[in-house]
């Protein structure tokens, strides 16, 4: 991974360091409080890897900060007992980007859901992954409103009945992942509630990557929105309808390994291996460190049934980081200048005495 | 071009020197005309010759509209005296108009028989037209109430500059030089201050530079050598506290008050803002100040600033969020966050005239009832309003002693023209200003997120990177003691008890209220804010006319000084001017049970001394 130098000062841009904390266990991230999920929902397995990877990061416990916005996702920060913000809706980002831009030693997350980063707190998620802070932002995405009980959220598929869409919706849903590609984010990934293995990857490089790191979660909301994700995600269908990401690999999917994807003029096709003469040489490598975003676009755009999901690490690029840039701004400032003095601004101007 | 001394006014062969107590003039022009500029360089000239000066500016809303239009017209107010001044003057003495869009916005504020001086040159058909005037007014006897003074002002500064190399553009742009070069003549100013400032503004440019100071001279030697003006004026220094100054707005010294809060907690700043119009030059001043370790994040929005500042609070940090009205009204629901966890946090809002988008650069104090109430829920805070531009100092530190010391926000009410309005400010020392202690938790023995210090109830401040103090904080009402979150109704009942108490405590922190005047009796006119200068003004006019009337201000809105409700009831009647329809008067008449009267006025200007004092004869006499 590069690491830039600029004008004298290491900008570090590479992936950090990561080591289990021998002092502590999943266990020293559970707090005493009633986890008041819904049973089987599907925030209880985030929560589970979320607690477990803690302690496999290397970070003091006092050093990591979980804030969070309003509804169902943003209850987690209750359940870690680690410092915690519970704030208002929509507004998680900012709180971060003032914690992490003041205080950028301190490893902050955020947890968000699909209407609270991108409804009501949509401008932040905008301005927070274009700056780049180096925050790790998980979104639960359950494409409802689950705290208000069931009305369609902006990730819910066109036409869905609710309570609130008794007729179905007639607005269009957002991808998450292309507006996060689309406002400059540095790394974008996806996990789904009960692929474990997957999520605790997300999240470990979510972890890793310096600047703003994007995860999407699938999550099930077993009681307004059950089911939503079982066409592709169901366990005996999965291998065929979603494809795993992997860096430098070719793009094979498939119980038998026998589906890959193409590039076709400006967009992606499935193909099936050994048919028309079809090989592996043929297909797509995946290429997360790509500058270049068209590729993660275009993938960010897949949907079952005229695609795989793809799940796993589409985009992980390195440029410096707003907090990185703030106090290296700041340092150079006082090289140049000095450190300030009261005085001299107080003084600024044209002074008078009178006697 | 013969060298300008700077002693003529003391020199013996000028005769026709006429002494003067107190001067105001306004310049008046085009926004493309430079008369910001003009304005604050006599300012600057008129401080540091040792003046007591005020100063206001009138600035169009529109950047730049059309060329010689009225709504183009921009203006600059300064006052300058040889006693304390309070305000930059009712009405101007002296009006530059530059064009006739100018003159025709400002003359209506000019007294018969002041002082007119008109660029002639601009007085031409198309501009006429521009500001909708029938007939020449330099022809037509309509100024025959003022002494007019015809200056061709724009071919007298490129006659000036015909061999200067500059196009005509650049040419016309020096007239404004040329003007305050012909007020600094007639105000008997030395042109020093405003050379040596030429030089370092365009010192990079030779040409640009030379030209500036020709018209500047030209303008000076014009008034000395043309017969035009029979008398020029003389006003000597002030007697002031004696001390080291400078001239500051109000917005610079809430800049500067807010640093040196910093520097007093020893705590970082961290200045979350989105531009807007007249909070702006705050967010201007912090950004420049790096080497402070402040640090300034433009926000993408209102709320994501005041988000930021709250985030910056939870770390330890002094988090800090500034606007002017409508901003306040999209941050409500995060200082309502901010009372339930009970961070630090201090949020400035400098005042405009309102509802709505109003009038952006006019004035107003029409917030308060919004900074009192504005948020859901019972959300009380402190606030606290400066009383003049220099003041703004001192209750910016202030804000955050209270903010800190009590874990709460405090609003910051400060108004368009505090923050645009300048004056002499006595440098403070440094040394004298008392340290402000974050006061950390760091026990984990004794740490509970929501137990209370007893004197103030504050709650501790325990901040990530604090080993073993890790916990939850959010906007879901919260259990006593503990801080879990709880939906018990008692709880609720003594928490909302609770947060109101300790804003209460707050009195026992802030000094009385002092009047100026009689002890008791008569009448009482109270201010807050920015209505200081106009009170202090009009009631010592209206002693020397041996008046029973007293003045008395407060900087503290929420809570109020606790000897406030008896200082009223000692006086026979109270009087509160506000620029509003009467909002603080609400409050004290249903906190106290006392019938005041109000003075109100809201027309995007300041109080006139004149407006105070006629109110004064009615009520008394």
């Amino acid at each position: 991974m590069p690491v830039r130098e600029d004008k004298g000062s290491v900008m570090v841009t590479a992936e950090r360091g990561t080591g289990p904390n021998p002092a502590l266990t999943r266990k020293d991230f559970v707090t005493d409080q009633e986890v008041r999920w819904c049973p089987g929902c599907g925030d209880y397995s985030i929560l589970a890897q979320t607690q477990k990877i803690m302690p496999e990061l290397g970070i003091p416990r006092e050093n990591i900060v979980f804030i969070s916005g309003i509804g169902c996702s943003s209850r987690l920060p209750y359940y870690m007992n680690t410092y915690g913000f519970h704030s208002i809706h929509g507004r998680a980002p900012t709180i971060a980007s003032g914690l992490k831009a003041s205080r950028p030693e301190l490893s902050v997350w955020v947890v968000t859901g699909d209407g609270d980063a991108l409804s009501i707190g949509g401008n932040h998620i905008l301005h927070v992954l274009r700056r780049n802070m180096d925050l790790q932002i998980i979104l639960h995405n359950n494409e409802i409103y689950g705290l208000t009980k069931g009305q369609y959220s902006p990730t819910s598929e066109l036409g869905k009945r609710t309570k609130s869409s008794p007729y179905g919706t007639i607005d269009a849903p957002l991808h998450p992942l292309s507006v996060a590609i689309g406002a400059e984010a540095t790394f974008v990934a996806r996990a789904i509630d009960t692929d474990a293995q997957l999520m605790h990857h997300c999240l470990e490089r979510a972890y890793q990557h310096r600047g703003a790191s994007f995860v999407e979660v699938y999550q099930n909301c077993n009681i307004f929105n059950d089911g939503t994700f079982r066409d592709f995600a169901a366990k005996e269908v999965r291998a065929d309808r979603t494809i795993t990401l992997e860096h430098g690999k070719p793009m094979i999917y498939g119980k038998e390994k026998d589906k890959g994807l193409r590039f076709n003029g400006m967009h992606i096709e499935v193909v099936e291996i050994g048919k028309d003469g079809i090989t592996e040489g043929d297909l797509l490598v995946h290429d997360e460190a790509r500058p270049d975003p068209t590729i993660a676009f275009l993938l960010s755009r897949m949907e079952w049934p005229e695609y795989p999901v793809p799940m796993g690490v589409f985009r992980a690029v390195h440029r410096p980081t707003y907090d990185a840039l703030m106090t290296k701004q700041i340092e150079d400032v006082i090289n140049a200048e000095g450190e300030g003095e009261l005085r001299d601004i107080f003084l600024e101007g044209d002074t008078w005495t009178v006697e | 071009m013969a060298t300008v001394t700077t002693k003529e006014s003391e020199s013996p062969e000028h005769q026709d020197i006429l002494e003067l107590e107190r001067v105001t003039i306004r310049f008046a022009g085009d926004s493309g005309d430079g008369m910001q500029l003009a304005g604050t360089q006599f300012t600057k000239t008129s401080a540091v010759i040792g003046n007591d000066i005020s100063t206001f500016p009138d600035i169009p809303a529109e950047i730049r509209a059309p060329q010689g239009s009225l709504p183009g017209v921009s203006g600059f107010q300064v006052s300058f005296s040889s006693q304390d001044i309070f305000t930059p003057g009712d009405q101007p003495d002296v009006l530059v108009a530059m064009n006739p869009a100018a003159l025709k916005t400002n003359l209506g504020d000019l007294p018969r028989g002041g002082l007119l001086v008109v660029n002639e040159n601009e007085f031409n058909e198309g501009n006429l037209k521009k500001a909708a005037y029938a007939s020449n007014p330099l022809e037509d006897g309509s100024l025959q109430a003022y002494r007019v003074y015809r200056v061709p002002i724009s071919t007298l500064n490129s006659g000036a500059l015909k061999d200067s190399g500059l196009t005509p553009v650049q040419i016309d742009r020096c007239k404004n030089m040329f003007a305050l070069g012909l007020m600094f003549w007639m105000y008997s100013r030395p042109l020093e201050t405003t050379l040596h400032w030429i030089d370092e503004k365009f010192g990079k440019n030779p040409a640009v530079c030379e030209a500036n100071k020709t018209a500047l001279k030209s303008g000076y030697h014009f008034g000395e050598t043309t017969e035009m003006f029979a008398t020029h004026y003389h006003v000597p220094k002030a007697k002031l506290k004696p001390g080291l100054y400078r001239n500051i707005t109000g917005n610079e010294a809430t800049a500067l008050g807010f640093i040196t809060a910093s520097k007093l907690a020893g705590r970082q700043l961290f200045y979350g803002s989105y531009p807007i119009t007249p909070a702006s030059d705050v967010l201007h001043e912090l950004s420049r100040f790096k080497r402070f370790g402040v640090k300034t994040f433009q926000a993408e929005d209102e709320i994501a600033a005041v988000g930021a500042a709250i985030g910056a609070s939870f770390g330890g940090s002094l988090g800090l969020t500034g606007t002017s009205g409508p901003g306040l009204a999209l941050k409500s629901e995060a200082i309502g966050l901010a009372v339930m966890v009970e961070l630090p946090l201090v949020i400035m809002d400098v005042q405009r005239a309102g509802p709505s988008t109003g009038m952006p650069t006019k004035t107003e104090q029409a917030d308060l009832l919004q900074a009192m109430f504005g948020r859901n829920g019972e959300s009380p805070v402190a606030i606290v309003a400066p009383a003049t531009a220099s003041d703004c100092f001192n209750m910016a530190v202030e804000a955050w002693r209270i903010a800190i010391k009590y874990r709460t926000p405090v609003i910051f009410l400060s108004d368009a023209y505090l923050g645009m309005g300048s004056e002499p400010w006595l440098v403070p020392d440094i040394k004298s200003l008392p340290d402000i202690d974050p006061n950390f938790a760091t026990d984990p023995a004794t740490f509970q997120p929501y137990a209370r210090d007893p004197k103030t109830l504050a709650r501790p401040w325990g901040i990530p990177g604090t080993p073993d103090l890790e916990h939850r904080i959010g906007g879901l009402e919260k259990s006593d003691i503990t801080g879990n979150v709880s939906y018990d109704p008692a709880n609720h009942d003594k928490m909302v008890h609770l947060r109101a108490a300790k804003i209460e405590r707050i009195a026992q922190d802030i000094p009385d209220v002092v009047v100026d005047g009689d002890e008791s009796g008569g009448l009482l006119v109270l201010g807050w804010g920015s209505t200081y200068g106009v009170i202090t003004t009009a009631v010592q006019r209206a002693r020397a006319q041996g008046k029973r009337v007293s003045a008395a201000h407060f900087r503290h809105l929420n809570p109020l000084p606790p000897n406030l409700g008896d200082v009223l009831r000692r006086y026979d009647q109270v009087l509160l001017p506000e620029i509003n329809l009467g909002q603080m008067r609400m409050l004290l008449r249903a906190k106290f049970l006392l019938d005041i009267e109000g003075l109100n006025k809201v027309s995007g200007r300041p109080f006139t001394i004149a407006e105070v004092e006629r109110k004064i004869a009615e009520m008394i006499g």
